[in-house]
């Protein structure tokens, strides 16, 4: 039997007064799919960041395929030692062809080539490409690439790296590769991930998603406050098990009442809208009603969320809200605003807040005139009211002044909430609400949530996490091709019923 | 029992090391400050019979370098919005030559001469924005064809020549009449930069163009008319160039063609070194001021040693290299401090 791809012993770390990692021990064994799982600030980072050489540890050991290494590794030299990582990020260069991202790396280092040819080379990546069975064109620029082959790219470019600068089959840190995927094209990604171990590889895949954790990996090893809350064989252990062991305790699952349907009146009606890959839809809202939105890749649902506040310009379609009447071709981010429309956009660097801003600055942002007196900001107001929030929506550390980007994803999310709840919107909109987010946060923005709609609000959630749909939501509609195939309410809103419509929805004719 | 769930979190990130370094945040704002009031005493010290009297301070350094003062405002406002305005030094000549050539040539009141100046300023503001915003060019392409336009319009209008003999209401007003002993022109930059810091930090509006600047997609969704802002920064920036020019002819009473476009690169250079002091990492109006000041104190000192006239451009260059390497590291070490723990 071949020694363990990675061993790592009693690896330390601590940053100031703060102990990051505590006696760490991993093992990858070859050809394994290791799961590295824990809530934010586990110590997950700090344990990749040291294999990355990023960080030097302060006391433990390390052995790689079966070998001593000294410890810090030296910074970058991490392929040499047989380690690839890709990040969440993918760190690709959009504007150029897949053959030039996957090769420049290795041309960079390259100390023998005088020139290179790129036909050769395009040829060569079909090859590999091939090998991994990969369905990547390598002259296409990558920002035209799908999302998914796009992180295959950056996959097997980590893979082939490892492999030509050392002997043997290498091992992959996934860092989070998924969050940007939606659900149904992770399974693309998986296919890869199983070739790599087919072919002697390893791989340590870092997630929130347990559900992926557990399709995927052959084993786990939980981080809970920098040391291991465990390791376990993935099919002997259950989910509730899993969720307990990474926030050491049982969770209270947190379920949405089923509202009493006849006390509700509507509350939103969106008429024939269109545009994004959306046709001709039209739905209602009730007060205080958490409507799910969802589907396949392609089929559309996660633009409405877009063009209903105007982000996106629709081709057609009317929003009636509350007895006013928006042509939605017409609507803006800042119309939305006046009119009572909030969105929580997936993507929260770049449309959520700004991270080098204090939190104050950023949850204030929709509503500065109210804290204006006298033709003056008060700032200790808007401070104080902040930190109010920042205690109701459970947003650590509470101090108001501190940048925003310094949180983490689940608190981050928390204060976008706080910034979009305090505007008291009536139309609430969320695309992927968890993304990145730890399994504690969720509950709690599952709450808040429900909080809101108890209040009157009307929510509309587009997002392919079934089981998250059928927690929150009072109805789920199902899109295929743009337009709603399937609508589910009351006892049929489960995540067997979701995944099964969006199916039924894809291959189904159209039908109106 | 809906709430039932909604458990806090196991384990809270740490994060009370984050205000820790007061001591250090106090000495970054001051150092500019300081190392001003350094240069004065260094001077005074090397110099004692030229340099610490009130002829050099209150006139020369305090009143004249006013013009350049309000021009390195009117660049921090497109800046915070996140755009730049190359043209400001051509907009300040076109200025104080439409003030020369209607007060001189055509015999306009002084008084009707600025106001045209001022709403020229604002046109130009307005085509840059327009160019910006409506057909979404880069901001430092389109001031940099602008610039050059205005250089050749201040040529055309003005025959290449220097006019003189600007009235002496104008001249009165800004250098010769005193307050406290300092030209007025020093005084109405100093309001200027009271005003903006009151836009910029106590206003919704001042929060909003931050965020324009630092987030255009972020201030989008959050409601905010980012079209409109940025445009509104531009116009700013032209009516306030215009305003420095009026200042210009005002101090020398005259216009020339050329000497304005002097003025550019320090204001640069005052924009960014100002962003490290007073208020780190953002551009503000009172560390430009003291920006200003402390290069304008180190060039005059220096020419007082006897060196030559190219240290001028010596220091200007480097100060806008050395501050733009400043607020560079600033930020990465906010960066690795603010790096989230997860």
């Amino acid at each position: 039997m071949r020694p363990p791809a990675l061993s790592a012993r009693g690896l330390s770390k601590h940053f100031g007064g703060a102990q990051a990692l505590a006696g760490v021990d991993l093992e990858v064994r070859a050809g394994e799919v290791h799961g590295l799982l824990g809530e934010n600030g586990s110590g997950k980072s700090t344990l990749i960041k040291i294999l990355a050489g990023f960080h030097a540890p302060d006391a433990g050991e390390l052995e790689i395929a079966g070998r001593p290494v000294p410890l810090p590794l030296p910074p970058g030299l991490f392929r040499e030692f047989g380690i690839g990582f890709v990040h969440q990020d993918l760190g690709l260069i959009l504007s150029l062809t897949a053959v030039e991202n996957l090769r420049a790396g290795l041309i960079a280092r390259s100390r023998r080539r005088p020139f290179v040819s790129w036909r050769a080379e395009a040829r060569r990546a079909r090859a590999v490409f091939g090998r991994y069975g990969v369905r990547i064109d390598p002259t296409a620029t990558v920002a035209d690439l799908r999302p998914v082959d796009r992180a295959l790219l950056a996959i097997v470019r980590a893979i082939e790296d490892v492999r030509e600068e050392h002997e043997g089959p290498g091992m992959l840190v996934l860092d989070e590769p998924t969050v940007f995927l939606p659900r149904a094209e992770v399974e693309h990604l998986f296919a890869l991930v199983r070739e790599i171990t087919a072919t002697g590889g390893s791989v340590l895949f870092v997630s929130h998603e347990l559900d992926e954790v557990r399709e995927i990996t052959d084993r786990v090893t939980v981080l809970r406050d920098g040391r291991v809350a465990g390791t376990a064989v993935t099919a002997d252990t259950g989910e509730s098990r899993l969720v307990e062991m990474i926030i050491g305790r049982r969770l209270e699952v947190y379920a949405a009442e089923r509202r009493d349907q006849a006390r509700h009146t509507r509350a939103v009606a969106v008429r024939d809208l269109s545009g994004a890959g959306i046709d001709a839809v039209s739905f209602d809202v009730e007060h205080g009603e958490v409507v799910g939105l969802t589907g396949l890749a392609g089929s559309g649902f996660e633009s409405v969320p877009y063009l209903l506040c105007g982000a996106w310009r629709a081709r057609g379609g009317r929003l009636a809200l509350d007895g006013s009447e928006h042509d939605l071709t017409a609507l803006d981010p800042h119309r939305a605003l006046d009119a009572g429309i909030a969105l929580i956009p997936a993507d929260r660097q770049r449309g959520g807040a700004v991270g080098s801003l204090s939190v104050t600055d950023n949850v204030t942002l929709p509503r500065l005139p109210a804290f204006r007196r006298t033709g003056v900001l008060r700032r200790g107001d808007m401070h104080r009211e902040t930190g109010g929030l920042m205690g109701r929506f459970d947003v650590r550390p509470a101090d108001p002044r501190a940048d925003y980007g310094g949180l983490s994803g689940g608190n981050q999310q928390k204060a976008l909430l706080a910034k979009w709840l305090s505007t008291a919107p009536r139309l609430v909109l969320f695309h992927e609400p968890t993304q990145g987010v730890d399994v504690g946060a969720r509950q709690q923005i599952f709450a808040t949530m429900d909080e809101a709609a108890q209040a009157g609000a009307s929510m509309l959630c587009a997002s392919s996490d079934h089981g998250q749909l059928e927690q929150i939501c009072d109805r789920v509609l199902v899109f295929g091709r743009g337009r709603i195939v399937s609508e589910l309410s009351g006892d049929d809103v489960t995540r067997e019923r979701i995944t099964e419509r969006c199916y039924a929805g894809a291959a189904a004719p159209v039908a109106e | 029992m809906s709430t039932a769930g909604a458990p806090a979190p196991a384990s809270a990130p740490a994060g009370g090391t984050r205000r820790r370094l007061r001591v250090g945040d106090v000495a970054e704002r001051a150092a500019l400050p300081a190392a001003w009031l350094a240069t004065v005493v260094a001077f005074s010290i090397a110099k004692p019979d030229t340099f610490p009297t009130t002829d050099n301070f209150l006139i020369n350094i305090f009143g004249t370098q006013s013009v350049q003062v309000v021009l390195a405002l009117a660049l921090i406002i497109p800046l915070v919005a996140g755009e730049y305005d190359i043209s400001v030094a051509a907009n300040l000549t076109l200025a104080s030559m439409i003030v020369a050539v209607l007060n001189v040539d055509h015999g306009m009141s002084i008084g009707l001469a600025i106001v045209i100046a001022l709403a020229v300023g604002a046109l130009i503001g307005a085509i840059n924005g327009g160019l910006i915003v409506l057909v979404g060019i880069d901001s430092f392409i389109v001031t940099l064809g602008t610039a050059t336009f205005i250089a050749g319009v201040v040529l055309w209008i003005s025959d290449s020549r220097t006019i003189g003999g600007v009235s002496s209401d104008l001249v009165d007003g800004v250098i010769i009449n005193r307050f406290l002993g300092v030209p007025l022109a020093f005084w109405y930059a100093l309001a200027l930069a009271a005003v903006m810091l009151y836009l910029l930090e106590f206003t919704p509006l001042g929060r909003r163009l931050l965020f324009v600047g630092r987030g255009r997609s972020v201030a989008r969704l959050s409601g905010l008319r980012v079209a409109r802002l940025r445009w509104g920064a531009m116009i700013a920036s032209g009516v306030i160039a215009a305003g420095a020019g009026v200042i210009y002819a005002g101090t020398t009473g005259s216009a020339d063609p050329s000497s304005g476009l002097n003025f550019l690169l320090p204001a640069f250079s005052a924009a960014f070194l100002g962003a490290t002091a007073i208020q780190p990492g953002r551009f503000n109006p009172f560390g430009t001021v003291v920006a200003v000041y402390f290069l304008a104190t180190g060039i005059t000192g220096l020419q007082q040693l006897g060196v030559d006239t190219f240290v001028q451009q010596l220091f200007y260059g480097g100060a806008l290299v050395l501050a733009v390497v400043l607020s560079q590291l600033v930020r990465r070490r906010r960066a690795i401090e603010l790096a989230p723990t997860e």
